[in-house]
């Protein structure tokens, strides 16, 4: 059927869904992202307890020590639902694989300095195993969670971490071979320098409150594992042999600065939310940072020397004045 | 200098990217790292003979996911600036659309929540790499099918608080339960419940007749959602099959089981197609294949092939399977003549089938329409027109499985109603079938559970905060469909309209800008 | 013999992939329906790599069909040259 457009003009009778204009106080025109995601989870007459969780609902906000009167209040910055989340990891995705095509195609590793090159191997390859476990909190976040606004984002960020860890396992691949794949699974499970962080890793996976391991995941590990390892140490293998790995490990340094700006807004939301909130987000956040400062220390005592205390305190500085910025003080 | 190493296989690549990423810990025990994966009694002695069963890697997933919603994005704007609903058939489509969103679309949600939960859950890493991609997937369709419908409801009534209906509305109770049922099982059920028995044996007979529907009505919208959900779905349909292909050679004891999960859930499944039964014979305007063909082909031929290749493993058709395929002839008609009795209490409209519907009717169902059916119908418009639109102002019975009104009727007899009993702890307990009251018999401390529509209301707790019943003039069913925030007399009642003839504001609005656009008015 | 089956939606592109697929499988039939194309065949269906590559006169990587895929019926056994579909029995 032809319709021609220009005769036709029609008053719609609303503009969006009840609960979505109620939220924009009136009805309005809606973005994508907050009819996506607002009041999406069911909240009301669940039929049955779960089998595996009987002591709670099916979706329970007494799963984590933090309370919200409404769990909409989480906003993630980036606007994230499905569509505009896949395309921008696509455009992530196409610049890695642009990336390693010029590394491979020129035959840029040939070039790269034997040490820094034994270097990339040995730091980045064992950590596929961290971004396998970030990925696994965060489908628990998402599992365990409770509203839309916080649980989508977590699913995202889970698929993000086994991107990452994939990312990292071709740098093994195009730096070495499968048998560097294998000698850094050793690594991760007995070389002394990894141990502190796999504990780390492993403890975050028993952790029952959903809130707590985020803070354990999301803010503090990644928010000293970021800066120490994808761009401290990067900064230091760039200054001796040239970008050759920073390139193979830019998705991950971009990444960061596209999560980050979730993780910070959800804990100020939180932290803002209430004095009980704050307190217990600055339990959380101290006692995991002082942990993951110890799990990291070797590992950037292995690529920096000497320069590994003084690379330590800066990022925890930075990692401080971040978290006060988002209301909680370290 | 070494050489660069070969170019390696796809499936050589994908192991080395998903599963060895995996490690068994040892800070914490696996037991406690997975907590939930034993109490079921599933044997698992391997994962590693799990068959991945698309190996897509996130890369090769970003790219082409995004080339997938780009193009469907695309067209949802398009259809939205050109007016694109008015190009559907007639009004009486949108409803299907209304069904859709308030009852499956919730859903692909919940199936987004549950996949993440056994994404998690598993000790084997490939399987759970392939439900987190589902569980990716699920809300991927949920929110491309809340944008697409998002259209809808700016100029059509039903669609405006689809959510809190889900939670409340009674027929809702249906998909909402059975999903909720699904969820709250354990991970390797909620595989076979979901996993095989929804996306692999029954999943075509939802999708495949709902997008050629809405191709079919002219609705490029949802045929565009549709098809781009659909492209995902083979991936999810191979998951289910690879898991309880794994799981049963896993161990002998599984087998019984899953048998009897399968039972569980082909009936549980079958139950809600009973919505999207009637919406295919009454409720699509032009109508792709009536429910009947629909369930030859996906259920009987292709379900046939595929308990065919899993007897292998002692595995047998679901026990419910015989009963199914004999009702094929009846179940729209019941389900369809029940909707149009509460026509008031529903966010959709209802309608009587016209003289060249009932033809069509008769001819695909030559041997039940004309004996039970089409007098029903007659009588139905003829009472309407006089004037006398038939609303039935009593509350129906519920299953206690599965909260569909008992209409349901027995095995071999189309005109006695089927109601089933069961005690437990000295209540008793009504379903309306055979399958249903195996389910509830099995398992009845879950299924007592249930929050019944019905009997919520009876014990007043479907009204709005501060309602006083002994109130002088009280409407209980006034009440409740405040408490469901319907928009009493515009969202329910008759498309012909609350008084029959004048039209629903969705008939009078369409076919007013209709012919705005096809004239020049 | 039990029937596998596959459909995709009706595109431009979708055109060679079934025109290759047909050619690979003799024993194959087309069923057109709304928007989409279905492909049934008695037991086994061989979907290749070359050949969709000839008939489209550009490299394609099997899991591109991802894109176009609608449903399908039987058990999957893919590589990068080729995706089959079988059943077992």
């Amino acid at each position: 059927m032809q319709i021609d457009l220009r005769t036709v003009s029609i008053t719609p009778l609303r503009q969006t869904f009840d609960n979505v204009a109620k939220r924009l106080g009136g009805d309005k025109p809606a973005s994508r992202y907050q009819e996506g995601t607002w009041d999406v989870q069911a909240r009301a007459n669940y039929h049955y307890r779960p089998t595996w969780d009987p002591a709670h609902k099916m979706f329970d906000e007494s799963r984590t020590a933090i309370k919200m009167k409404d769990w909409y209040s989480f906003k993630d910055p980036r606007q994230f639902y499905y569509g505009s989340w896949t395309q921008s990891r696509a455009r992530l995705q196409e610049t890695a694989e642009a990336d390693f095509d010029f590394v491979e195609q020129r035959g840029l590793v040939a070039n790269l300095p034997a040490t820094i090159r034994k270097l990339a191997l040995e730091l980045y390859v064992p950590l596929r195993h961290v971004e396998w476990g970030a990925n696994m909190n965060n489908a628990s976040i998402c599992a365990y969670g409770f509203g839309t606004a916080v649980t989508a984002p977590a699913q995202f960020q889970a698929m993000d971490r086994l991107g990452s860890a994939q990312y990292l396992s071709r740098v093994g691949l195009l730096l070495g071979s499968q048998d560097d794949l294998v000698a850094a699974k050793e690594a991760w499970l007995n070389d002394a320098k990894w141990q502190d962080l796999r504990r780390y890793v492993e403890d975050s996976f028993v952790v029952q409150d959903w809130f707590e391991l985020y803070v354990a995941q999301n803010l503090v590990l990644d928010g000293l594992m970021y800066p120490l390892l994808f761009r401290r140490v990067d900064d230091f293998m760039t200054s001796q042999a040239g970008p050759v790995v920073a390139m193979l490990t830019r998705f991950q340094a971009e990444w960061f600065v596209d999560s980050s700006k979730w993780v910070d807004a959800t804990m100020k939301t939180a932290a803002t939310e209430s004095a009980e909130n704050k307190a217990q987000l600055e339990a959380w956040a101290t006692a995991y940072a002082a942990r993951a400062v110890k799990a990291l220390t070797p590992l950037v005592t292995h690529a920096l020397g000497d320069a590994a205390a003084g690379a330590i305190d800066e990022a925890m500085t930075q990692f401080k004045a971040r978290c006060a910025k988002a209301g909680v003080s370290v | 200098m070494d050489m660069p190493a070969k170019k390696l296989g796809l499936k050589e690549r994908y192991g080395l990217l998903t599963r060895d990423l995996h490690w068994d810990t040892t800070y914490q025990p696996m037991d406690k790292v997975f907590p939930y994966a034993s109490y079921e009694g599933i044997k698992i002695h391997d994962w590693s003979k799990w068959e991945d069963p698309f190996r897509l890697t996130m890369d090769a997933y970003w790219k082409y996911q995004a080339e997938k919603e780009r193009k469907l994005y695309a067209i949802m704007d398009a259809f939205a600036q050109n007016n694109g609903h008015l190009g559907v058939t007639d009004a009486r489509y949108i409803n299907t659309l209304k069904l859709f969103l308030t009852g499956v679309s919730p859903l692909e949600y919940m199936a987004h929540r549950g996949f993440a939960h056994v994404g998690r859950a598993f000790p084997g890493a490939g399987a759970r790499v392939a439900c987190q991609m589902q569980s990716l997937d699920e809300i991927r369709h949920f929110q491309t099918q809340i944008h697409s419908m998002s259209v809808y409801n700016k100029h059509y009534n039903g669609f405006h608080d689809w959510q809190h209906m889900h939670d409340r509305v009674w027929y809702l109770s249906v998909p909402k339960s059975f999903f909720d049922d699904a969820f709250t099982a354990g991970p390797f059920e909620f595989m076979i419940a979901i996993g095989f028995a929804f996306e692999y044996v029954l999943t075509n007979l939802l999708f495949v007749p709902f997008i050629s529907g809405a191709a079919y009505n002219g609705d490029m919208g949802a045929m565009a959602f549709g098809f781009s959900a659909q492209s995902d779905e083979s991936r999810h349909m191979t998951l289910g099959l690879e898991m309880i292909k794994f799981i049963l050679e896993q161990d002998p004891d599984n087998v019984p089981i899953v048998q009897r999960w399968i039972d569980k859930w082909f009936w549980r499944g079958y139950r809600v197609l009973t919505l999207v039964a009637m919406m295919m014979d009454y409720m699509l305007p032009k109508r792709v294949m009536s429910w009947k063909e629909a369930w030859e082909i996906y259920a009987e031929e292709n379900g046939g092939a595929l308990f065919a290749d899993l007897a292998r493993y002692g595995i047998k058709p679901p026990k419910g399977w015989a009963q199914a395929c004999a009702d094929k002839d009846y179940l729209s008609h019941q389900a369809w003549n029940v909707f149009y009795n509460y026509g008031a209490a529903a966010p959709f409209h209802t309608w009587t089938p016209s003289a060249q519907d009932m033809d069509w009717l008769a001819a695909k169902y030559p041997d039940s329409f004309d004996k039970h059916y089409r007098p029903l119908w007659e009588n139905y418009t003829e009472m309407a027109e006089k004037g006398n639109r038939f609303y039935s102002k009593t509350l129906p019975m519920l299953c206690q499985v599965c909260q569909i009104p008992m209409f349901f009727t027995e095995p071999g007899d189309p005109t006695k109603i089927c109601y089933r009993e069961s005690e437990y702890k000295g209540d008793k307990y009504h379903t309306c079938s055979d399958g249903c009251k195996d389910i509830f018999d099995y398992e009845p401390e879950k299924y007592v559970q249930s929050w019944l529509p019905v009997h919520q209301i009876y014990q007043g707790n479907c009204f709005e905060r501060g309602t006083d019943p002994t109130a002088e003039g009280f409407d209980p069913l006034i009440a409740v469909l405040q408490w469901y925030h319907m928009n009493i007399g515009r969202d329910n009642f008759d498309f012909n309209g609350i008084e029959y003839g004048k039209g629903s504001e969705d008939k009078n609005n369409f076919e007013k800008w209709r012919a705005m656009s096809t004239g020049n008015m | 013999m039990s029937t596998v089956f596959i459909a995709f939606q009706n595109t431009d592109e979708v055109r060679g992939i079934v025109e290759a697929i047909m050619d690979d499988n003799p024993h194959a039939v087309i069923d057109m329906q709304p928007g989409m194309v279905k492909i049934n065949a008695a037991g086994r269906l061989v979907i290749k790599r070359a050949s969709i590559e000839e008939k489209l006169g550009r490299d394609f990587d099997l899991q591109e069909m991802h894109v176009h895929l609608v449903t399908l019926s039987g058990n999957i056994d893919e590589d990068d040259d080729e995706f089959v579909l079988a059943w077992k029995h």
